[in-house]
């Protein structure tokens, strides 16, 4: 009945997917290793990514030592701090949060968010993790080459990057551009098939505007992706030829150590410009996901639809869109024509509308809520903290002349680490603890939730609120020991030591988060299928963990949005996406 | 309850820590008060913004928390007061955005009376120069560096040769007179920072940036490099002392100009050459 309507509109997925449209593993190798199945995917996204970002978190504690100790700890000379700073940077950036986001949440939700039966390219799919796998392994290889991986910044600015002053000169700088390369053309395999999914394989009734904000913060996340990944692949490209053949893309006439070079003609801010046609708006691919994921969690643990849910589909997309083209704010005092100064100070303000409507409606959803304070819930609350502090520090730096004096000081340092450091990794744990009970059919254990909850977030605020106030009094980044100076007052150095012990109390109890992981996988209380009374489809599937093909015979039919929470007169608390309306329920959904 | 304790704990320790905080800028001693007003006005407005967000928030918890029988509201959209907020937002960012503008517009206008005053950045240390009796600064050329000429000037350019030279040693700037700083590498990136002027601006090789500013205050200040510039970036350091006008031409007058010191190292390689021969 309610069904025919839909079946009239092309592209629209028949109920019944048959046999040769669905891949099936035949093995336990295509079934856990090479498989092609979304969700397996997502899972070994997480389990790598989660894996290297353990190596950037020794790599955080290593530099905390030296900044807080500076001197104490002879295993770290000026080459390594460097050195470490550098591999913590673009492992945070690239190599754990974009793949956590895209390659795992989207891996697991898209699917099961619009009501598909996999990815639309499954072979694809897979193929865009072990290409993923292969750029991990090429990062790691670099802490064992000959002269250690690169030095130069995660911005991998030329001349520097290349030449001898900088540690990794010889092989680190040649394998980072190789991965970031690999890490592209995987993220691309999987990009394309998240938009063709979104696009073309939503289950009967799934209109756009009836998706979760989780799918339209990933979705919107791999266009822009999609878009802006490319930049970063020329600009590796290029400075791999001028670092091997000797080209000159970004190399002006310059002297190395002394001897005049053979470089000549090209400009060292070209390469800024492409990279930060790929960094600005991969603050975004990284903070729109966490948006999506964040609303969904206020939503559901709130009792309450989200407030203003168009407004926040048409803020994604603003944001998205307004993020290509205020990219110069990162490069104020880079040289560029000052006047660029006045464009893009405008652009990047302009942005702050939008998202501050998306952090109003955050707290307005739960105004009058029902409020749970689940550990999902309790991490969307520090989210939120974080992300304001962050974003309003953002008013400071993209406000160009305000930027001057706090461009490369520890006031940017701060800044960026709260709002797409902390902020986007609170979405990740609260994402994690929400979807965890889908993903395994048991809960996380509570306690030690909890313990992670508050170590984590009162501890990473310890760490980057004062941090600010050391970029203020001056102090610049990217230095192992600031040593003498007149306008650093010996209490700096207290301040300094006492981040570094909340840094490694904070890494402690991600410790405690892995433990937890793996013990409740074993031992964590049974779920059920919809433990939080979600109305999302994914909650809906007919078994938990959901099966290979998640919907068992028949897609669902969707007839509402995402968000039917205490809605007045039903007589549950939520009503779920695929629940036909009153006066349909008696012939069921399908006639 | 003890959740939106702590929320509301955050936001005023955070005020807290904003007021007390020891850690705040250095003493200002050029013209740029107009940055340190800004930053000042822009704390005010994003504090404002953040303690009512999060107190709000804690509100919320408090007030809204589950017990047994509460049932959430439920109204999805209320067009009245998102467009309200949204012109509020809007008023806030411009309230910060304006006078940026403004105080940027007059960081890129240099004064027509602004001396010229070159600083170089090589890994990892400054060298500066000053224009001579014409005023001029001669050409330079990372081609023509050399060990004889660290700075890579051109040695033919007639009004180079009255330029004043300092190497390894401080550079000196009088009281109150407008300055243009013209900056160049000739390697990396790196970037003249001296955090009491508030300005910065990155050195490019290939290229000659600039900013400009008026010392305001006498005293000896830090120069350090604030752009990446490889193994030693945190040690390449030198100083800049302001003076009065009359100290600042009595140390004026010691120093070299460039014709002073090629001369003098053909003497001393002619001398050296007699000598081994």
């Amino acid at each position: 009945m309610v069904d025919v309507p839909f079946d009239t509109v092309a592209g629209v997925p028949p109920a019944e997917v048959g046999e040769v449209e669905l891949y099936h593993p035949r093995s336990w190798w295509t079934r856990y290793v090479f498989s092609q199945d979304a969700k397996i995917i997502a899972i070994q996204y997480s389990i790598t990514a989660m894996s290297i970002g353990m190596v950037a978190l020794v790599l955080s504690w290593l530099m905390r030592l030296q900044l807080g100790f500076p001197g104490t700890f002879s295993f770290i000379d000026p080459n390594q701090y460097l050195q470490f700073i550098t591999m913590h940077g673009m492992i945070m950036v690239i190599y754990l949060l974009t793949a956590l986001f895209l390659g795992g949440f989207g891996n697991y939700l898209i699917p099961l968010m619009v009501g598909a039966r996999d990815m639309v390219f499954p072979y694809v799919n897979m193929l865009s993790y072990w290409v993923y796998l292969l750029a991990v392994m090429v990062l790691v290889s670099t802490f064992f080459v000959p002269g250690g991986p690169t030095g130069a910044g995660w911005t991998l600015y030329p001349p520097q990057a290349i030449l001898s002053g900088t540690p990794g000169q010889d092989w680190g700088i040649v394998l980072m551009l190789a991965s970031l390369i690999l890490f592209i053309i995987g993220f691309t395999m999987g990009g394309l098939n998240y938009v063709v999914t979104v696009l073309q394989a939503r289950t009967r009734g799934m209109t756009l505007m009836r998706l979760p904000l989780t799918v339209w913060g990933i979705f919107t996340a791999t266009v822009m992706a999609l878009l802006a990944f490319p930049a970063l692949f020329v600009a590796s490209v290029m400075l791999l030829l001028d670092r091997l053949l000797g080209t000159s893309f970004f190399m002006p006439t310059l002297v190395e150590m002394g001897t005049l070079t053979k470089y000549g003609g090209g400009s060292p801010i070209l390469f800024q410009h492409l990279f930060w046609f790929f960094g600005h708006p991969e603050v975004y691919i990284v903070a729109l996901p966490a948006f999506g994921i964040i609303s969904d969690l206020i939503s559901v643990h709130a009792r309450k639809n989200i407030f203003g849910y168009r407004m926040m589909v048409w803020a994604i997309v603003a944001i998205g869109a307004l993020s290509f083209v205020v990219w110069a704010h990162h490069m104020y005092v880079s040289g560029m024509h000052p006047y660029f100064g006045f464009f893009f100070a405008t652009t990047t303000l302009i942005i702050a509308i939008p998202t501050a409507i998306k952090v109003y409606n955050w707290v307005l959803t739960l105004w009058r809520g029902d409020i749970h304070l689940t550990i999902p819930m309790l991490f969307a609350l520090a989210f939120i903290i974080t992300f304001v502090n962050g974003g309003l520090t953002g008013l400071f730096l993209g406000n160009v002349v305000v930027d001057v004096p706090l461009s490369d000081t520890m006031f940017v340092v701060a800044h960026f680490h709260m709002v797409m450091g902390i902020a986007p990794i609170m979405a990740v744990f609260g994402g994690i603890y929400h979807w965890y009970p889908k993903v395994t059919g048991r809960m996380l254990n509570e306690v030690l939730g909890r313990f992670h909850f508050w170590v984590s977030f009162l501890g990473a605020y310890a760490i980057f609120f004062p941090m600010h106030y050391l970029g203020l009094l001056g102090m610049p980044r990217r230095y192992h020991d600031i040593g003498e100076t007149a306008f650093v007052p010996a209490s700096a150095h207290d301040l300094n030591a006492f981040m570094s012990v909340a840094a490694l109390i904070v890494g402690f109890a991600q410790l405690v988060f892995l433990f937890n992981l793996i013990w409740s996988l074993l031992k964590g209380k049974e779920a059920g299928g919809n433990p939080w009374g979600a109305a999302s489809l994914e909650w809906q599937t007919p078994e938990t963990p959901p099966g290979h093909g998640n919907w068992g015979k028949e897609l669902p039919i969707v007839h509402r949005w995402a968000y039917d929470y205490s809605v007045p007169g039903a007589a549950r608390d939520f009503v779920a996406q695929n629940e036909p309306p009153a006066g349909l329920s008696a012939q069921g959904s399908h006639a | 309850m003890a959740v939106a304790i702590i929320l509301l704990l955050v936001a005023i320790a955070s005020v807290l820590f904003h007021i007390f905080s020891p850690w705040w800028w250095t003493p200002l001693a050029s013209n740029w008060r107009y940055i340190d007003d800004t930053i000042t006005l822009t704390f005010w407005i994003t504090g404002a913004v953040f303690f009512a967000v999060v107190a709000f928030m804690a509100y919320c918890v408090f007030r809204f928390r589950h017990t047994e029988g509460r049932r959430a509201a439920y109204n999805p959209e209320n067009k009245r007061l998102e467009w309200w907020l949204s012109v509020g937002t809007a008023i806030g960012v411009a309230a910060m955005l304006a006078p940026g503008l403004v105080v940027w517009h007059q960081f890129v206008t240099v004064p027509a009376n602004a001396t010229e005053v070159e600083v170089m950045g090589q890994q990892w240390q400054w060298s500066y120069r000053l224009p001579g009796k014409d005023g001029r600064l001669g050409t330079s050329d990372a081609r023509n560096v050399s060990a004889e000429n660290p700075m890579g000037l051109n040695p033919d350019d007639p009004a180079g040769q009255d330029d004043v030279v300092i190497q390894n040693d401080d550079l000196h700037l009088p009281l109150g007179k407008p300055v243009k700083v013209l900056l160049r590498s000739i390697d990396v990136l790196h970037d003249f920072y001296v955090p009491e002027f508030r300005a910065k601006m990155d050195m490019i090789p290939g290229s000659v940036t600039y900013y400009w500013f008026t010392p305001t205050r006498t005293g000896t200040f830090d120069v350090l490099c604030a752009e990446l510039c490889g193994a030693a970036h945190a040690q390449m350091r030198s100083k800049v002392i302001v003076e009065e006008e009359k100290d600042y031409h009595a140390w004026l007058e010691k120093q070299h100009s460039f014709a002073e010191l090629s001369g003098q190292r053909d003497v001393a390689k002619a001398a050296y050459t007699r000598e081994s021969e």
